[in-house]
């Protein structure tokens, strides 16, 4: 059991400091003659007053208390929680990139112009698309950029009318949350009992109001949407456009391309599939390819290349305009990069390919005690724990919390919603065959545990920093930033 | 080379343990028109060194300057220690807090970072961050729309033009009306200039230091838009200056937006970095992002959780208060540690030596021939804009080739109307010495 780590704030003394900070270089004058005094600050920001060693203690003690990627499995479905090469960090420190200034002159910025522009070319080349935009910073951002993209692209044709977005039921929450931002309707569409979209609920809801379909693929259920040029025809055929949510690419990357499925919008998530880290919750990079009829449309600035040297393109008069503040998150696509250059042709397949090779074994190993309504999905399945509930009262939530016992995260829970006591798992390409097993052996022990001992799972985890949580309390006692009431 | 930990013989016991002959019977799925035969057209494979040598090329063709550029990204010294610690496996190699019981030091970091956001802003409370300043200003006009039912904003004086752009990007689809309500000749709001703020302005937005460094007089903007049943939404896009100037929450903001970089995260070209978003208490069902709340386990201890979440899209899907997942949760923790580490006095002190710089660049540039400020009569905190007597774009160029980055081009700003114009930024890193460069350089036109 940890101990419990005061706020940081209460570990301050005032007088204390944990660095210092030059003098000025220049002659010294008043503060007040200076800035006006009426525009200054009475009090300043009571920030923590700590030196140096009891920051660093502090938040090592905290960090102590993360389950993480370096630790054990992370087995969180359509989150492709793969190990994070470390060359990658090191790569997005160097000086000529951390400390290049966006306002630098495209002559001072050579170096990440030309980056970006390769690294837009081989995504391009993983997707099976024509241009791209590296700018949105994470998926949701790139799916706004994917729908602004489509209402562009209609509206550039005179035609107005495209109003709806069709998005099946299994997707996740960020595409419908998207359609409505972009101002759109949303349109759910059913899945079939194979778990894939279904064709006739697709062709009742295909009209000239539909602007085109969102849909991830393989889908949230780790199933492959077989019928997809049909899919991609119907829409087509009725004037909308096919978006792919690129969450799960990593299932399919080198083997198969978006683009060749029809697709004519795709977000890719260089933090899942192509190895950034994810932080902590990001920051993560969306970048948005498109087939060339689309490429008018796509945000300011792009990068072009001319004579040689490379340089932000602004000339696009009918972009859909700026999405991120600069040019998206370049920390991040220096990561991507080198991860690409370093996989390189052969290195991409093979991800893929043991990406799906690990899901297809932990399958195999867990499938008879956790069925899988819909059958073993590829780079992720989706199990379900309702069979354990009927029998023991154990729900997938105590499964899951009772995982954490065991050194493990726990997977997506109760998502997609179309599955009960859903338990979406992708174990990704980086675990080895021991991991998958020590992990599966942890998932039957759980189900054993939950016929012999259900409280120990009811009433789990026992071994974290702290138990089960109040989120009730949470929501109805508001504590969302430290008081200060109790300082001296 | 890839990160796949199998041998051949870990392959055949799992394709046995399966039940397949072959890893390629298990994309069967796929119909077979679209699956590739032969590899993607991809540079080979490289070795660790290989790749380091190719990516530490790129970064060597970007020159290391001295820099007094700013325009919401600013050149600040990040403590050893934030960087060593956001390293932490523990840190940036785990997802978002969504198992609270084995998350609790991101959860709690996120806390401490909400606090502190708050106590700059002077707001009561804050999320978990935003991509970036740009953005969080549009999800501020997003939460103005939503709160007041209104559907006109007006975007005040000398914002960030990018902010602009992003905000015009956001609300494309959306039935809103932006109005722009220029700057006045002393390069700050006109009240006079805000007559069309009325009873259908959802918000008025108002950046201050604005684009131009310079401080707005916001507490009569916060009026003007109370009166008329309208929010008043505070950008701050430069943070460093909340150690010395009055915050958005004493100046009467309801919604303060900005953006952090300067606290914990390098330049980098514009991004990865942090967006702030804070408000007043009565707003926090309408806040966008994650919310981190303090509770109680099982055995009374305290803890944190995700709160609130059914503002979020994993609960609310199209009613969601915005589309938001993954934010900028390692930049956040970065801040954070950074501003542990500054604390009060440090931030202070930071401010006021990049304002000590930038007085004393300002005066010493007025004397220049040819060369004048701006907006000599307006107050600015660490960053102003000087009237050049040549083409700015060919200053920055020369500055160049004697190791600076000599501010930013105003006539990359149509929009600003001063294409004579070269925006300077001043931090505690910058030396007497590289201040006497630049005014060399400016000197010599």
């Amino acid at each position: 059991m940890g101990e419990w780590t005061p706020t940081i704030f209460e570990k301050s003394r005032p007088g204390r400091r944990g660095t210092t900070v030059p003098r000025p270089d220049v002659p010294v004058r008043p503060l007040e003659e200076l800035i006006p005094s009426r525009h200054l600050r009475a009090t300043s920001p009571r920030l923590p007053e700590v030196p140096e060693h009891e920051v660093v203690r502090h938040y090592t003690e905290i960090s102590l208390k993360n389950h993480h990627v370096d630790r054990a499995l992370y087995p969180l479905g359509s989150c492709t929680m793969k190990y994070n090469p470390k060359v990658n960090e090191q790569m997005a420190r160097l000086s000529g990139f951390a400390g290049l200034h966006p306002f630098a002159p495209a002559e001072a910025a050579q170096g990440a112009l030309g980056l970006m522009h390769e690294l837009g070319e081989l995504l391009c080349e993983v997707a099976g698309m024509d241009s791209i935009s590296l700018q949105p910073a994470a998926g949701a951002q790139g799916e706004l950029t994917g729908v602004l993209l489509m209402r562009a692209y209609h509206r550039g044709r005179g035609d107005e009318r495209r109003r709806r977005v069709l998005i099946p039921d299994s997707a996740h929450g960020t595409n419908p949350a998207t359609v409505a931002l972009a101002g759109f309707e949303v349109v759910e569409l059913r899945s079939n009992e194979a778990g894939r979209l279904d064709l006739d609920s697709l062709r009742s809801a295909l009209d000239a109001d539909v602007a085109g379909l969102m849909l991830t693929n393989p889908n949230t259920l780790g199933v492959f949407e077989s019928e997809i040029l049909e899919i991609s025809e119907l829409v087509h055929r009725s004037g909308g456009l096919m978006y792919m949510d690129g969450a799960n690419l990593n299932a399919l990357m080198g083997i198969a391309r978006p683009g060749d499925m029809g697709y004519d919008i795709v977000h890719l998530n260089l933090h899942k599939t192509f190895s950034t880290p994810h932080g902590g919750g990001g920051p993560g990079a969306g970048p948005v390819a498109v087939k060339a009829r689309l490429a008018p449309f796509l945000p300011v600035p792009g990068v072009k290349t001319e004579g040689g040297s490379y340089a932000l393109d602004w000339d696009r008069p009918e972009s859909i305009g700026k999405i991120h503040g600069f040019y998206g998150n370049f920390g991040v696509l220096v990561r991507a990069y080198t991860y690409l250059r370093m996989l390189g042709c052969d290195g991409v397949r093979e991800t893929a390919e043991a990406a799906v090779l690990n899901n297809a074994y932990l399958s195999a190993r867990l499938e008879e005690r956790f069925p899988l309504p819909y059958g073993r999905g590829m780079h992720e399945s989706v199990y379900s724990g309702a069979a354990l509930k009927k029998k023991t009262g154990v729900k997938t939530l105590d499964v899951a919390k009772r995982l954490l016992d065991y050194g493990f995260h726990a997977p997506t829970i109760y998502f997609p919603l179309i599955v009960a006591e859903a338990l979406m798992t992708e174990p990704t390409e980086t675990e080895t065959r021991e991991e998958l097993d020590r992990y599966a052996d942890a998932l039957l022990a759980i189900a054993d545990e939950a016929e012999h001992d259900p409280e120990l799972v009811t009433g789990a985890p026992h071994a974290t920093p702290v138990t089960r949580l109040d989120e009730g309390r949470a929501g109805r006692r508001l504590d969302v930033r430290w008081s200060f009431d109790n300082d001296a | 080379m890839s990160y796949v930990p199998h041998s051949d013989v870990d392959r055949r016991a799992m394709l046995a343990a399966i039940g397949v002959s072959s890893v390629r019977e298990l994309f069967s799925d796929i119909p077979a028109a679209i699956v590739r035969d032969g590899p993607l057209d991809l540079p080979e494979a490289l070795s660790e060194w290989e790749a380091i040598r190719l990516v530490a090329g790129h970064a060597s063709r970007n020159p290391e300057l001295a820099c007094f550029a700013g325009g919401g990204i600013y050149d600040h010294h990040v403590p050893a220690a934030a960087d060593h610690l956001i390293r932490r496996s523990e840190f940036y190699t785990a997802y978002t807090p969504y198992q609270p019981e084995v998350s609790q030091g991101t959860l709690q970091a996120i806390y401490e970072f909400q606090t502190m956001i708050c106590e700059l802003t002077g707001m009561d409370v804050a999320n978990a961050s935003m991509y970036d300043g740009a953005t969080a200003t549009a999800e501020a006009v997003l939460m103005a729309i939503s709160a007041t039912r209104r559907r006109q904003v007006v975007l005040a004086g000398h914002l960030h033009p990018y902010y602009r752009r992003v905000i015009t990007t956001y609300t494309q689809g959306l039935d809103i009306e932006l109005r722009m309500a220029g700057a006045g000749r002393e390069g700050l709001v006109e009240p006079a200039g805000l007559a069309e703020v009325g009873r259908e302005t959802a918000c008025i937005v108002v950046q201050s230091p604005n684009f131009l460094g310079l401080i707005e007089e916001v507490e009569p903007l916060a009026d003007r838009a109370h009166e008329a049943g309208a929010l008043l939404v505070c950008v701050v896009a430069d943070p460093v200056s909340l150690a010395l100037i009055r915050s958005p929450g004493e100046q009467g903001a309801d919604i303060a937006a900005g953006e952090g970089q300067p606290f914990g995260n390098t330049p980098s070209f514009g991004g990865p970095v942090v967006g702030l978003f804070a408000a007043r208490e009565k707003f926090i069902r309408k806040m966008p992002g994650r919310i981190v709340g303090g509770t109680e386990d099982t055995e009374g201890r305290r803890g944190y959780v995700l709160t609130l979440q059914t503002r979020e899209q994993q609960i609310r899907r199209g009613k969601a208060t915005s589309n938001i997942c993954t934010n900028q949760g390692l930049n956040a923790l970065a801040a954070t540690i950074h501003l542990a580490l500054i604390g009060r006095e440090g931030l202070r002190q930071v401010a006021e030596t990049s304002a000590q710089h930038a007085h004393y660049a300002a005066s010493r540039i007025a004397e220049l021939d040819g060369y004048e400020l701006l907006h000599p009569g307006s107050p600015f905190v660490r960053e102003f804009a000087v009237r050049t007597p040549g083409d700015p774009q060919a200053i920055v160029r020369r500055g160049l080739e004697r190791g600076l980055l000599a501010g930013v081009s105003l006539s990359r700003f149509p929009g600003i109307g001063a294409p004579n114009g070269l925006l300077l930024a001043f931090t505690e890193k910058r030396t007497l010495e590289e201040i006497d460069l630049l005014i060399d350089v400016l000197r010599r036109g």
